[in-house]
């Protein structure tokens, strides 16, 4: 059969029709709405709420502390488990327990965690398991989650460091697996030390895969909402991007901010995006 | 696709009206917001007026979205005869549009002057309550009160005056708990509200409801002051302001029925009964726990004005079935029942006390039935943006030491916008 000229759009003809339905028109409609206040044109006046207001100027800044810890965090444990743990007899075992928490859902690991930094006050039964340790050991128990603005921001990071540092461990210590051991055994050969076999050899060679893992990390951070949804909702300098923009879309029923903002967000994360493609294709190349 | 759904639902809801118009000629419809338990109490309460009258009640459940169902079908010219109002500032807005009817035909003398005066519009009665939660109470430990040598303050100095004492005693006076999950915050702007309404008056209380005055205004900074005095001094909260912060509203009250008492004092609505119940079910209500008034502030020769929420019903056709029914809502008989399956407090001075569940839910509903000014609950007539948005973020924010000038402004910034000036 030949190849008629009109074959290939059909082929792709139902994903177009799907892509431009479900992706493509509400993007535009959403970048229209960003434009309106109550359904009348507006400018750019939400975006200069968005670069004005108090609260999204916070949010803003708890996204990009999110996206340097949270992703840093992540990806060094990953990559020290899964480096360590190949020298471990029950390294299975182990990475199981450590995957585990990528099994439970956001919010029930938020409602986990909210229990671990509960507070009671001083001389009462403390419910929380970190407050419990630090009374034990003689010292007064401390509002984890209201301490503004650097010890509540790291303890919501910390669910996330708990959930996700089990996918970056896996995804590297894959690729660390398949670096030829020969090449190591040459370098300790040569004398290097473990150190320098790490920092010379295994590091370099796990570059790429390293890429990719802190590209989707910064993907998946750049939208966080559910911790903070529930462990704090953004009180006390907590707030972040997508949970104020959910507040204004669902709770306010400001459907121009609400859209402004994702569209901030939208372009926050296209870089990213780009970054992770550019590179699935240089991939691709080589191969 | 969707226009076609929506128009084949239209010609079938024109179809059904044809009918309704066509076949039923004693007949009565009325939305309402409940759903489960309370929608079930509501047909339990209409069972009687249908078989006493013969006038059928249709009941349309529409749930949440009560306020824009009911925008959309006035604007559409076909409202139901009868609906629940989400608030009276809600009524008020219909009844400028000119879609509410009078009720003047209502003898309402048995109803408290409080609640007519809420249902009621440049001299006319618009709607009627059946029934009121009332949040101006203080919940105490009478065992614990009486054995610390104090007794109940009948002002709010004298609540001042044991709220210090217990400090000085080296007790803490006050059990608060403003967590609420994404709802945070809520419990603080009922004291708020509870404190305008003692210190700036009633007429003032309205103002600032509507955003005649603004958030910077002297006397909100006032409010905000005397709940800080209580909440943001570290020995008169359970817990401190972190307490405070991290606690939630419903573990709150538990605190006072620790031995020895790790509070004294709890300010909340009647619903917080089932919560310390909950935690402490051998508590005996009346002996173990009981209630007193917010006193007043400003005049402490009158009795404290009360904060509340209440079930408005008002009608947008004046038909005889619709006055019937509402007739009977507004009835001790109506209100026994609706009251008596929910614990709800009725509006109507003959409802029978014995149909209340246990002494306390009496008690309020005594308080309230002598209520001399009564308010709605002023974040629940405030835009969401401000009165489910700022104005919690607002409490959190000033509890946890933030300066008082920087959360009314930002209260303002958003109110400015909310309002729509």
């Amino acid at each position: 059969m030949r190849t008629g000229r009109f074959q290939p759009w059909l082929y792709i003809g139902l994903a177009l029709v799907l892509v431009s339905f479900f992706l493509i028109y509400p993007s535009i409609h959403t970048i229209f709405l960003s434009f309106t206040r109550s359904g009348e044109f507006s400018g750019i006046r939400n975006y200069i709420y968005i670069f004005t207001n108090n609260t999204m100027l916070t949010a803003l800044r708890n996204n990009l502390l999110w996206v340097v810890v949270a992703t840093a965090f992540t990806v060094a444990f990953g990559l020290i488990l899964a480096v360590l743990l190949d020298r471990v007899r029950y390294e299975s075992v182990i990475k199981s327990i450590v995957f585990l928490p990528m099994a439970i859902s956001f919010v029930g690991a938020s409602v986990i965690w909210k229990f671990v930094y509960a507070y009671r006050p001083a001389g009462t039964d403390q419910i929380g398991l970190f407050n419990a340790i630090i009374t034990a050991l003689g010292g007064k128990p401390i509002g984890w989650l209201i301490e503004r603005p650097w010890i509540n921001n790291f303890c919501l990071i910390m669910v996330w460091i708990w959930i996700w540092t089990g996918f970056c461990m896996v995804i590297l210590s894959a690729a660390y697996k398949n670096i030829p051991k020969e090449l190591l055994e040459a370098a300790r050969i040569d004398g290097a030390s473990e150190w320098q076999v790490f920092w010379k050899v295994i590091l370099p060679l796990l570059k790429t895969t390293i890429a990719v893992a802190a590209t989707t990390m910064m993907v998946f951070v750049l939208k966080i909402f559910d911790i903070v949804y529930v462990m704090t909702n953004g009180n006390f300098s907590t707030e972040v991007i997508a949970n104020r923009m959910y507040k204004e879309m669902f709770h306010f029923r400001n459907f121009g901010k609400a859209s402004a903002i994702a569209v901030v967000l939208f372009v926050l994360i296209l870089p990213m995006m780009l970054i992770n493609i550019r590179r699935f294709r240089e991939q691709e190349a080589i191969r | 696709m969707l226009r076609r759904m929506l128009s084949a639902a239209l010609v079938l809801l024109f179809l059904l009206g044809i009918g309704i118009v066509g076949t039923a000629q004693q007949e009565v419809t009325i939305a309402v917001v409940w759903s489960g338990a309370e929608l079930e109490a509501f047909e339990k309460t209409l069972a009687p007026f249908e078989e006493e009258t013969g006038i059928d009640v249709v009941i349309e459940s529409v749930g949440r979205d009560l306020p824009a169902v009911l925008v959309t079908r006035v604007e559409a010219g076909n409202p139901p005869d009868i609906a629940a109002m989400p608030n009276p500032g809600q009524m008020k807005e219909f009844v400028n549009q000119g879609a509410l009817v009078p009720l003047d035909f209502l003898d309402l003398t048995d109803h408290p002057q409080a609640f007519v005066d809420l249902g009621s519009l440049d001299g006319h009665v618009y709607g009627t309550f059946l029934a009121a939660d009332l949040k101006s109470l203080v919940w105490y430990n009478p065992n614990a009160l009486f054995a610390a040598g104090l007794g109940v303050p009948d002002t709010w100095n004298e609540l001042m005056y044991v709220t210090q004492q217990l400090a000085a005693q080296g007790q803490v006076p006050w059990a608060i708990g403003l967590e609420s999950g994404a709802a945070s915050g809520w419990p603080g702007t009922d004291w708020i509200e509870d404190i305008m309404l003692r210190t700036a008056g009633p007429e003032l209380y309205d103002k600032w409801v509507n955003h005649e005055i603004p958030w910077t205004h002297p006397a909100v900074g006032r409010a905000f002051e005397l709940f800080g005095q209580v909440v943001r001094n570290e020995g008169f909260v359970y817990g401190g302001s972190t307490g405070a912060l991290t606690i939630s509203f419903g573990d709150s009250p538990a605190s006072m029925f620790t031995e020895p008492p790790g509070s004294y004092l709890h300010r909340q609505a009647t619903f917080i009964q089932s919560f310390i119940l909950d935690a402490n079910p051998d508590l005996v209500a009346g002996e173990d726990y009981d209630i007193f008034v917010l006193p007043s502030i400003r005049s402490p020769e009158r009795p404290a004005p009360l904060l509340g929420a209440g079930d408005l019903v008002s009608a947008f056709n004046d038909t005889p079935e619709a006055r019937a029914l509402i007739e009977y809502l507004a009835s001790a008989a109506a209100q026994e029942i609706w009251c008596g399956e929910l614990g709800k407090l009725g509006i109507n001075v003959n409802v029978d006390p014995g149909i209340y569940p246990d002494p306390i839910t009496a008690k309020a509903a005594e308080i309230l039935a002598g209520a001399d000014v009564f308010r709605f609950d002023g974040s629940d007539l405030m835009p969401a943006a401000v009165g489910s948005g700022t104005f919690w973020t607002g409490i959190m924010d000033y509890v946890s030491g933030e300066d008082l000038d920087t959360v009314l402004e930002m209260i303002e910034a958003s109110a400015v916008e909310a309002y729509g000036e």
